[in-house]
């Protein structure tokens, strides 16, 4: 199919229709509120659902009644927002529902501002609510990534009984791209029938649910879920090397909107004669820990480099993931600030220097 | 032989975990016949709160969710919104929809969502043991107003009916009582009703119960059902405060 000229914010929604998805609860805020505008009026056409919630607590649980009934369901929101639906995420993580959340990250903390950040990574891969579970997180670097992973999400959320999140942030949702909707093959629903509540006809009742109060049960189910979140771990990393197949002396990490960025300034060292590769995490849950320790151990490798929108936090799980077998060197705007190539070459050519690569 | 009394077939086998004196049985009782004889149980997912009745899920034989405190409006519009060929309702007490879940249970009404809403109005937190309600009568005597609720700091309890029935949208509003046999029937009646305007597609319905909870107010179930009728009754009128028969006049 030919390319449409499309805006972020507005691709989600199309994607998600694109998925199978016709249901779509949330609430209007900044930067991402087009996608409600877009779903209001694209979901009638399509004989879809769209509720606007009276908050994101509501609309995070109309999810969960929805995606409780056996149907594929998204929302989507942004930083305080997301707040706000934590407890949502903790229950349907506790109920082993499928759905899509997307956090369009705004900077905070607080109201903060609308611009862009990626000060949400320890929320959305640590988990916002309470609990000891995750979400699959997917962050995707341009509109043609966002609305593949959209396609993705929602049968990797039915494969694991787990929602799923897709994490940009203004850039992505503001910034108008060419995208191809077939790019990615949408699958069907699962069956549904054995576990959602779709009237008990013909059948035993079901029931969704997180209440144990066994503690014997309640830690078997506690497994359950760690088992989960390995098998995860084993079948559905995903991240992207650039320049890495030269023995590059080091590598930069970085993820969506900044992974791109640092990417120009690469391309700019690179035509100076520094040996620099990306590594791009896509999913930062599960995070390519084995991957990234790999490249650690290799006797070329001098450093890491990680460029974020945010004080520092996939920088731990960098430090974490490499051992800090090699010096792990640090470079942030904040507060909304997009880095710009200059003072992001700036940064990875005293990063080249300061490794004695 | 023939069988005047049973189970109803919408009800489990499972012996219920409430106090001796405790309404809510009653209230799920009266809940599982009228979807036994609307003849729904194959299609009938019920939203269970947090608070006491958050096994109902145990006792009843239909489809069921549990939702977050005060949140089964919005779980049970996103379930109706999908599947409106479902028959949804939500079984909520007083402290998760009258408090926690105010937000949640006006705007799904608002919405006119074809939900039904059972709200057990006992005056009091239950499972927590014995707090201030939203619903706490004034000067009541709970474990976090020890010496009665203080209208002039905590405010009047709220009257959730009344305040439901303030909104524009069409809708079906009652407040009826289990505190004793009459009321218990004239309770029926409300509750069949309800269901009735969801079957038919008519209008969010609204069905409030005044209920006891003999352990928590430290009174015999005798002695709660007439407390019942003495303090709340004339606080909480019975009756029905809307119908959209009239609102669509």
């Amino acid at each position: 199919m030919a390319k449409l000229l499309m805006k972020g914010a507005e691709a989600i929604g199309e994607a998600a229709i694109r998925a199978g998805c016709l249901a779509y609860f949330a609430y209007p805020i900044t930067p991402q509120s087009e996608v409600a505008e877009y779903l209001a009026k694209r979901l009638p056409e399509v004989g879809g659902t769209f509720v606007q919630a009276e908050s994101e607590v509501a609309a995070s649980q109309m999810v969960y009644g929805a995606a409780g009934a056996g149907v594929r369901v998204f929302t989507s929101s942004s930083s305080p927002g997301v707040s706000l639906m934590a407890e949502a995420m903790s229950y349907m993580s506790g109920s082993e529902l499928p759905a899509v959340f997307v956090n369009i990250v705004r900077a905070g903390p607080g109201l903060g501002g609308i611009l862009p950040s990626q000060s949400d990574y320890n929320q959305a891969t640590r988990g916002a609510g309470h609990g000891d579970y995750h979400f699959m997180i997917l962050a995707p670097a341009t509109v043609q990534e966002l609305v593949d992973w959209m396609i993705k999400a929602f049968p990797l959320s039915e494969k694991y009984m787990n929602p799923v999140m897709i994490m940009g942030d203004g850039l992505i949702a503001q910034m108008m791209e060419p995208v191809d909707f077939d790019s990615v093959k949408a699958e069907d629903i699962i069956e549904v029938e054995s576990w959602a509540t779709t009237g008990a006809k013909g059948r035993k009742r079901n029931l969704i649910n997180s209440l144990f109060l066994d503690p014997l049960k309640l830690e078997e189910f506690n497994h359950k879920l760690a088992a989960k979140y390995q098998r995860m771990a084993e079948e559905d990393v995903y991240y992207e090397k650039y320049l890495m197949d030269d023995e590059p002396a080091l590598i930069a990490v970085a993820y969506g909107t900044t992974a791109r960025i640092v990417k120009t300034a690469i391309d700019v060292l690179r035509a100076e004669g520094m040996k620099i590769g990306l590594f791009r995490p896509i999913s930062l849950f599960p995070f390519p820990k084995v991957e990234l320790r790999e490249e650690s151990a290799k006797d070329h490798v001098r450093g890491f480099s990680v460029v974020e929108m945010s004080n520092g936090q996939m920088l731990d799980d960098v430090k974490w993931a490499t051992l800090e077998r090699k010096p792990v060197g640090f470079f942030s705007r904040n507060g909304g600030i997009v880095p710009n190539p200059e003072e992001t070459i700036d940064f990875l050519r005293k990063e080249y220097e300061r490794t004695g690569a | 032989m023939k069988t005047i009394f049973e189970r109803p077939d919408s009800m489990t086998e499972k012996v219920t975990h409430y106090c001796p004196g405790c309404t809510h049985g009653v209230a799920h009782r009266l809940v599982a016949e009228v979807v036994d004889e609307l003849g729904i149980k194959d299609r009938t997912v019920g939203f269970a709160p947090v608070g006491c009745s958050v096994l109902i899920y145990e006792y009843m034989d239909t489809d069921y969710q549990q939702a977050a405190h005060g949140r089964a409006p919005a779980c049970a519009t996103g379930t109706k919104r999908v599947r409106p060929d479902l028959m949804v309702y939500t079984y909520q007490g007083d402290g998760d929809l009258a408090s926690i879940g105010t937000a949640e249970i006006i705007h799904a009404a608002n919405r006119g969502e074809k939900i039904t809403v059972v709200f057990i109005n006992n005056a009091i937190y239950g499972m927590t043991g014995g707090q201030m309600a939203p619903t706490t009568m004034p000067g009541q005597r709970t474990t976090t107003s020890p010496m009665g609720r203080d209208t002039g700091s905590v405010g009047f309890p709220v009257r959730v009916s009344e305040m439901l029935s303030t909104l524009a949208t069409p809708m079906y509003v009652v407040r009826a009582s289990l505190h004793s046999p009459y009321n218990i029937i004239q309770a029926k009646k409300a509750v069949r009703k309800a269901f009735q305007y969801q079957l038919d597609g008519t209008c969010f319905s609204f069905v409030e119960l005044l209920s006891t909870c003999p352990t928590n107010w430290g009174i015999t179930p005798t002695g709660s059902n007439k407390w019942l009728e003495e303090n709340m009754l004339p606080y909480y009128p019975l009756g029905v405060f809307r119908t959209p028969e009239d609102d669509l006049k």
